[in-house]
């Protein structure tokens, strides 16, 4: 497979503060890759680099092997969906289409039929004469994807595109462009810090925190081994237990809480003396109220302190036992759990490969309640 | 309860608005209706004067009057688009490449020479420019000059004088629209491959051009009727439409010519005006907001 985008070592600094650092991935041809991060973790300085907006401080950018880094924004072959959208207001959808046709001199008939083309590829066909304000947020975001796209870029940039739509159109729009991508085959880049985004669409994603990259993996891998406590947190939900870890006789590890749970681990572990570990268990991998006969199944005794109900997302705040730590249990609506009410006493349990460790890291995401 | 209230509001409305209704009648319309008389009459005690267009007539049968007219507002639009092309290149510097914390600087810097009154700014150009002046000082002592010269009194210093008096009020529109320019806009077209040029052409100017549309009225209105300094840094032969005025009115004291060139001042300059929004397709509600 072709590489279409290659970035060598590149390094992005603004006076002391280095906002990337010394980032390197390749890209192939067709695929969608995502970069995932909170806001400031210089996802976006990436993407502007890539474009062209912010010369590196150091490092390469490849398109289809040509080093571009001298090459000035409107000669590289790769175009940005804005995060705004950047739509000219001045001009009718049409014109907007046709803008980055017409800056290569093509005329007529041939700008017509590809403007065209590509807007009915969009799903919008006949909308050459609306003007920009007449267009609902949905649709400007889809002249401003047709508007890129039209020029065939070898990488087609997206700055957090779908931020501005409302929940459901979101969920619409991420399936629609996905669908597109695959129909063009164009290579997509898109930078989002909605984990949601980034899975649903992505071929792969990486997981940037503070200037690199944490993780570069399937959506697959990134939520069922998490290479680092701030991924594992990051993607999708996770509940935290610090813990301490031990071998016994046998060989088996175990993860010790100080309220004196014991919890049976999938994966060995190098342990140093002393180091206090992170374990994380997700919501969804949490099992209620287990088979009490199963043994390898690590339970937990707990309160129910609160229902969440969230319909298909509902959960459980449960405190257990002797602690004043709060989990997250995801409850199921097929009303096998519907006897459970708050202040109940329930016994929560996890399969040892649920559990994942890191070493206590002094970094949080958002903070802790 | 509900009476008083309503009462109290109109109360209110009459204060606020009676000085203003005053101020625009006594001193606005009453005046210009006067003179709007006058202009239909010649010469004469009052009472005994006739009804006539003369005054009208007058305008277009001597070359001398109308040609000053196709004079003053040839150089009018000269001068504007002489500031809008000074005007657009500033403005964008200040809005969009100007750092955050030097913008505010850079505008004060650019409005305080309108705290003096034009009278004194067109002084100020005298000294610099006149034959005994500071350039020519300072050019006689580089040895480019090998004797003084007259600098004043020619079109060039006139436009030039006019330009400068008349700048703030191209640059205070738009300085207003560029910044409700989005940039990303700009960095769009540049990254669908646009030039420069282009950006400027299709992008920026466009979407200013309601500034530069309300800002040109100002400038063109101003120097139009400007008098001081195309009389000042004009010199002898430099006649303005304005002067015209005045020397029918104190010179030859025919106040009824003078009148007549007035409305046909105000007349022929709102054609301007219409027929240049015409051109630029652009709505005069638009403009003026």
């Amino acid at each position: 497979m072709q590489i279409a985008l290659s970035v060598k070592n590149l390094t992005k600094k603004f006076g002391d503060f280095t906002a990337v650092n010394n980032i390197s991935f390749d890209v192939e041809d067709g695929k969608f890759f995502s970069i995932l991060g909170p806001s400031g973790c210089g996802k976006t300085t990436l993407l502007r680099m890539i474009a062209g907006f912010h010369k590196p401080t150091s490092g390469i950018i490849e398109l289809r092997g040509k080093n571009v880094i001298e090459v000035e924004p409107n000669k590289r072959p790769v175009n940005l969906v804005f995060q705004n959208l950047a739509l000219f207001p001045m001009m009718n959808v049409f014109e907007n289409i046709a803008f980055g046709l017409r800056r290569r001199n093509e005329k007529g008939q041939v700008v017509t039929s590809k403007v065209s083309e590509m807007l009915e590829r969009v799903g919008l066909p006949g909308y050459e004469k609306k003007e920009i304000n007449q267009l609902s947020g949905g649709q400007k975001q889809r002249v401003a994807i047709a508007r890129a796209l039209v020029l065939k870029p070898t990488v087609l940039l997206l700055d957090e595109p779908l931020g501005a739509l409302d929940a459901k159109l979101r969920e619409h729009m991420k399936v629609e462009l996905k669908k597109l991508q695959a129909q063009v085959g164009t290579t997509f880049v898109y930078i989002t810090h909605d984990q949601s985004e980034a899975m649903v669409m992505s071929d792969h994603v990486a997981v940037m925190n503070s200037g690199h990259f944490e993780q570069l993996d399937t959506p697959q891998n990134l939520y069922n081994s998490p290479a680092s406590s701030f991924v594992a947190q990051f993607v999708g939900n996770n509940n935290k237990f610090i813990v301490g870890l031990q071998k016994d006789e046998s060989g088996n590890f175990y993860a010790t809480t100080p309220e004196g749970g014991k919890f049976l681990l999938a994966e060995p572990f190098d342990i140093e003396s002393d180091t206090t570990f992170e374990m994380y268990v997700r919501p969804e991998a949490m099992i209620i109220n287990p088979d009490i006969d199963d043994k390898t199944i690590n339970v937990l005794k707990a309160d129910v302190k609160a229902l969440l109900f969230d319909g298909g997302n509902s959960r459980l705040l449960v405190v257990p036992e002797n602690s004043d730590m709060e989990l997250i249990v995801a409850l199921p609506q097929n009303h096998q759990f519907d006897y459970i009410k708050a202040k109940d006493k329930i016994r929560v349990g996890w399969h040892p490969k649920s559990a994942v460790c890191f070493k206590r890291s002094e970094e949080k995401i958002y903070e802790e309640f | 309860m509900k009476n008083s209230k309503t009462h109290k509001i109109r109360w209110s409305l009459i204060i606020f608005i009676t000085p203003v209704l005053l101020w625009l009648f006594l001193l606005i319309v009453f005046p210009q209706l006067e003179l709007l008389k006058m202009s239909f009459f010649g010469t004469g005690l009052p009472g005994k004067a006739n009804f006539t267009f003369a005054n009208y007539a007058a305008f277009f049968t001597e070359p001398i009057y109308w040609l000053t007219f196709v004079r003053t507002a040839l150089y009018s639009i000269t001068v504007t688009l002489l500031v809008l092309a000074i005007s657009l290149p500033l403005t964008f510097y200040i809005t969009k490449i100007a750092k955050i914390q030097t913008q505010g600087f850079l505008t004060v810097v650019v409005l305080i020479p309108f705290w003096i009154s034009e009278l004194i700014q067109v002084y100020g150009w005298m000294i610099l420019l006149r034959e005994s002046g500071i350039l020519n000082k300072f050019l006689l002592s580089l040895g480019i000059f090998k004797q003084p010269h007259e600098l004043l009194y020619n079109n060039v210093t006139m436009l030039m004088g006019l330009v400068y008096i008349s700048m703030l009020f191209m640059i205070v529109p738009l300085i207003g629209v560029m910044q409700s320019l989005d940039d990303s806009l700009i960095e769009a077209a540049y990254d669908l491959g646009a030039k420069k040029i282009t950006i400027w052409k299709k992008i920026i100017i466009p979407y200013v051009t309601p500034g530069i549309m309300s800002g040109s009225i100002l400038v063109f209105m101003l120097v139009l009727g400007s008098y001081l300094t195309p009389k000042l840094m004009g010199g002898k032969n430099a006649l303005w439409f304005t002067e015209q005025i005045y020397n029918s009115m104190i010179i030859y004291f025919n106040w009824n010519q003078g009148a007549a060139f007035g409305f046909l001042l105000l007349l022929l300059s709102s054609l301007i005006i219409f027929v240049a929004l015409k051109i630029t397709r652009q709505d005069f509600r638009k403009v003026i907001k």
